[in-house]
């Protein structure tokens, strides 16, 4: 099958890749960019782990084809930080509250959750468990990535 | 008492600082199982049976071998013939020979230049089966007239007589168990079942493999233990172990699930036959459900005499478990073990079966076997405490057993926190809330032997002072900041001068997994003492440098000094300038610790659930959780606290929602995660745990091991809960809300 060419700006800067149509757009970032950092632990969108924000929208990118990606805007995880490497608060406060243990699931986690309060800056505890309901966690019970999230609200919310 | 308040002499130990490698994971950057990729790569994909027992009649890959892009197939012609035990186990499971066992087991695998066209081309590889009769269920598979799995499987323990799947028969225990029940006031025996449960890491298993036709080859893959691999893969391919050189990646998630081997080998076979190219394979998540290592089903009768009082006088246990279509990997001898192990018996018997069924090779599940014997035990202790109105705590507490005491299993119990774990649990104000109606409250203990296993560990000082650490243990949940703050606490140094590396199998002698809750015990106790081989060799330099005896120097906040007044006038030499001067001095500064790290200590944990349960639904809503356990002592707090509850979520799990569906064509009909439903954000409240800390004296810093015990108690606390709240006892795992409804309405109509 021939493969289409994409073009796509991808945390900020411009790509372009070219995907067989049914690559996913998760297959590419992975496979053609080497954005590794959003991880594959369904392909069905059942776990999360592969969230990132279409066009500013939280999407599962295994559930979206890499070719829908076209003149879109793609975030990841890499794109989290500042450039010059400075944490966003939801990052410094994973670590500080201990809000990972295996940490694959933790890149689709952030994602979703930059996502919360970007539209919901004060999220009730049940607020943020509903939210993050489709982001898969095994290690940790979600209780330190509830307070995590919910610590780093206040952080943003004091900042801003 | 809160964690942080107590005191101890530790500047280090004990306190809450950020993992080493947490930057790379909250950036991305950390790399997993399926983010390697070498030059040259390809990629492998695997045919597997879609039959729960087949024999196979021919495979033919001519049309997959034909597209352009595919390398090479493998099948078990591509394998040693000869092997036996465990050794011909994992081979026969990784690919299958004559025979498929299971929904899901290996058949062939391809490897090609894309992902996508491998599996293009594992569609066209043709098997041709004829379909042999299945069984999947564990006490349908001990049927006298069961099919039967593999003829003389059974082992030198098996009684004659016995049907053909039992291929392993348990008996122990001791004292007079007759006299034991005619003593009791109370005597009830009940069966209970509880249905095979998935690890669920999220990320899949994923490697690349690479083996050239000298035998010489490597891999990286996600994996609790690198040296288990190699040597698995050795021997599945006939290898010479030490050629073959396996890194670990990063690990997401393994919860025993990653001590063995599945897809690894054929990755390293079909790039030998594909002229010594990598061959990348990553599993699918129907895969790792299909075709990897869930525990075993089991099914458990339990018998227990208790006093009025509330004393055990006698306990009987027989226990039947199937573990897939191989010998060895159900743990019903540890179910067994653990399931009366937190009481004080004078009489107590075990019978164990193993029994072979048509289900993927069960692999370890946190604390493997001691879920399962806790329900059964537990939820009869709960039942009894009930019906003679006595507190399920006050029960515990009379009969739990502390040091000197023989346990229900054998040896006697060395140093042990139970009653301390107990009365902290009767102290928390969970258990003293007011619960409202259609709402029950749950207890339950649970036990965990802990364990050491081979450990090998080096560490050196670099030139400016600051400290590496070799281990093999792979960090799961933060065993790199645990042990880095056990060596800066023994050298003096700053945390942040430590790193500690998880190396590759070519970097040190054999290591053990990342299991039976041992990184931070074996790893660590290894760790602390090559750390003071170390310290001694700076002692020594110091010494040298000062003219005096080096039995007169000590180690003290980082630097050597003089041990006392006698021992002559110097001031302090900090490990700095100890380092900068070990090439003058006598060169590189190192230590090593390698061995069986004794003095394990074994852990006990209490939980109290409160649930409400929807009277017209069924469904069980988890209102409250609180976990008490005694860590022996908790080098990082917040990452003891994190084993604690995530314990907790998987037992509920396994409680509530999780089991393995076999369909009667004996296919597993819900391979995905939105049909394997585990516990999601929103099914769970905050989990409340306290840390109990009844030093180990095995141990330098008194470490118990924290990872396992925590599963255990959740399935029958959840079952005494539902009991509290409804009225129905639920014997059979997982209490969906149709099993609860119908236990409800059962117990209402009569």
């Amino acid at each position: 099958m021939s493969k289409i060419h994409v073009s796509a700006t991808v945390n900020g800067d411009p790509v372009e890749f070219l995907a067989d149509p049914r690559e996913t757009l998760l297959d590419c970032l992975r496979d053609h960019l080497d954005l590794t950092g959003s991880k594959e632990g369904c392909g069905t969108g059942d776990c999360g782990a592969c969230s990132v924000l279409l066009d500013g929208r939280l999407v599962c990118s295994c559930l979206v084809l890499g070719v829908e990606a076209e003149g879109k805007r793609v975030e990841t995880i890499e794109g989290m930080a500042e450039p010059g490497g400075e944490l966003h608060p939801l990052q410094r406060k994973f670590i500080e509250h201990a809000a990972l243990q295996c940490g694959f699931c933790t890149p689709g986690i952030l994602v979703a959750s930059k996502a919360l309060l970007a539209r919901n800056p004060d999220p009730t505890e049940e607020e943020v468990r509903y939210w993050l309901a489709g982001n898969l966690c095994r290690c940790t019970g979600y209780d330190k990535i509830v307070r995590a999230v919910m610590d780093a609200a206040a952080d943003l919310r004091g900042a801003a | 008492m809160a964690k942080d308040e107590i005191k101890t002499p530790f500047k280090l130990v004990g306190t809450r600082v950020p993992r080493p490698d947490g930057l790379d994971k909250v950036t991305g950057r950390a790399r997993y199982g399926a983010d390697f990729s070498a030059p040259g790569m390809l990629f492998g994909a695997v045919v597997r049976s879609p039959h729960a027992h087949a024999r196979i009649r021919k495979i033919d890959a001519s049309k997959a071998l034909a597209l352009a892009g595919v390398k090479a197939v493998v099948t078990r012609a591509d394998f040693p013939t000869g092997l036996e035990g465990e050794k011909w186990n994992l081979q026969d499971n990784a690919m299958a020979g004559d025979v498929a066992f299971y929904d899901g087991h290996a058949v062939a695998a391809v490897a090609a230049t894309s992902a996508l066209l491998a599996k293009d081309a594992a569609k066209l590889i043709e098997v041709d089966y004829e379909i042999l009769p299945h069984v999947t269920d564990v006490d349908e598979a001990m049927k006298p007239d069961a099919p039967v799995i593999r003829a003389g499987a059974a082992d030198y323990s098996v009684p004659e007589g016995m049907p053909p799947n039992v291929v392993r028969y348990l008996d122990f225990g001791h004292g007079d168990l007759e006299a034991g029940f005619a003593a009791a006031d109370l005597v009830r025996e009940r069966t209970y079942k509880t249905e095979a449960t998935h690890q669920g890491y999220i990320e899949p298993h994923a490697c690349v493999g690479q083996l050239g036709a000298d035998g010489k080859g490597e891999m990286w893959v996600t994996t609790q233990g690198q040296w288990y691999v190699r040597w698995m893969c050795a021997a599945v391919l006939g290898l010479d172990a030490a050629q073959l050189r396996v890194t670990p990646s990063e690990i997401g998630g393994g919860f025993g699930g990653k001590t063995t081997v599945f897809m690894e080998p054929l990755s390293l076979a079909l790039s030998r036959k594909a002229g010594g190219k990598p061959v990348k394979i990553v599993m699918d998540r129907s895969e790792v459900l299909r075709a990897t290592g869930p525990t075993a089903s089991a099914s458990m009768d339990v018998k227990l005499g208790m006093t009025k009082d509330g004393t055990i006088t006698a306990a009987r246990a027989e226990f039947r478990m199937q573990g897939g279509a191989y010998t060895g990997l159900s743990p019903v001898g540890e179910a067994l073990q653990c399931a009366f192990a937190p009481y004080k018996l004078p009489a107590v018997s075990h019978i164990g079966y193993e029994v072979l069924a048509n289900r993927p090779k069960a692999a370890a599940y946190r604390a493997p076997g001691s879920p399962m014997g806790a329900f059964a035990a537990e939820s009869l202790i709960d039942e009894m405490c009930r019906e003679l109105g006595l507190d399920p705590i006050e029960v515990r507490l009379k009969n739990a057993v502390t040091e000197g005491d023989k346990s229900s299993y054998g040896p006697t119990f060395k140093s042990i926190g139970l009653k301390e774990v107990l009365a902290a649990t009767q102290a928390h104000p969970n258990y003293a809330v007011p619960l409202g109606p259609n709402q029950g409250r749950g207890v339950a203990t649970g036990f965990w032997f802990n364990y050491n296993g081979d450990t090998s560990v080096s560490m050196a000082i670099a030139e400016d002072g600051t400290a590496q650490v070799a281990v093999g243990t792979p960090d799961i949940g933060g065993s790199r900041a645990s042990l880095g703050l056990m060596v800066a606490e023994t050298l003096g140094i700053p945390y942040e001068h430590v790193r500690v590396n998880v190396v590759e199998t070519g970097a040190l002698g054999v290591n053990e997994p990342s299991h039976g809750s041992r990184a931070t015990f074996a790893s660590g106790k290894a760790a602390v003492l090559a750390t003071q081989e170390a310290i001694g060799e700076m002692c020594r330099r110091a010494a040298a440098e000062w003219g005096i005896d080096p039995e007169a120097v000590e180690w003290v906040d980082g630097a050597a000094q003089p041990s006392g007044p006698n021992a002559g006038k110097f001031p302090p030499m900090p490990i700095a300038e100890i380092a900068g001067n070990m090439s003058a001095t006598g060169g590189p500064i190192c230590g090593h610790w390698q061995g069986l790290p004794e003095g394990v200590g074994a852990s006990f944990g209490t939980h109290v659930v409160d649930v409400e349960v929807d009277p017209e639904t069924g469904k069980t809503t988890v209102l409250r959780y609180l976990v008490v356990q005694d860590a022996g002592r908790a080098i990082h707090p917040s990452y003891v606290e994190g084993q604690y509850q995530g314990g907790a979520a998987q037992g509920i799990g396994w409680a509530l929602n999780e089991e393995y569906v076999y369909g009667t064509d004996g296919r597993l009909q819900n391979p995905i995660f939105l049909d394997y439903r585990i516990p999601v954000a929103s099914d769970l409240p905050m989990i409340d745990t306290v840390i109990v800390e009844v030093p180990n004296p095995g141990h330098p810093f008194g470490v118990r091991g924290v990872g396992e015990t925590g599963i255990a108690p959740p399935l029958p606390a959840i079952a005494n809960a539902i009991a509290a709240a409804t009225g129905a006892r639920l014997r059979h795992l997982p209490m969906t809300p149709p099993k609860v409804l119908a236990a409800i309405r059962a117990g209402a109509d009569g």
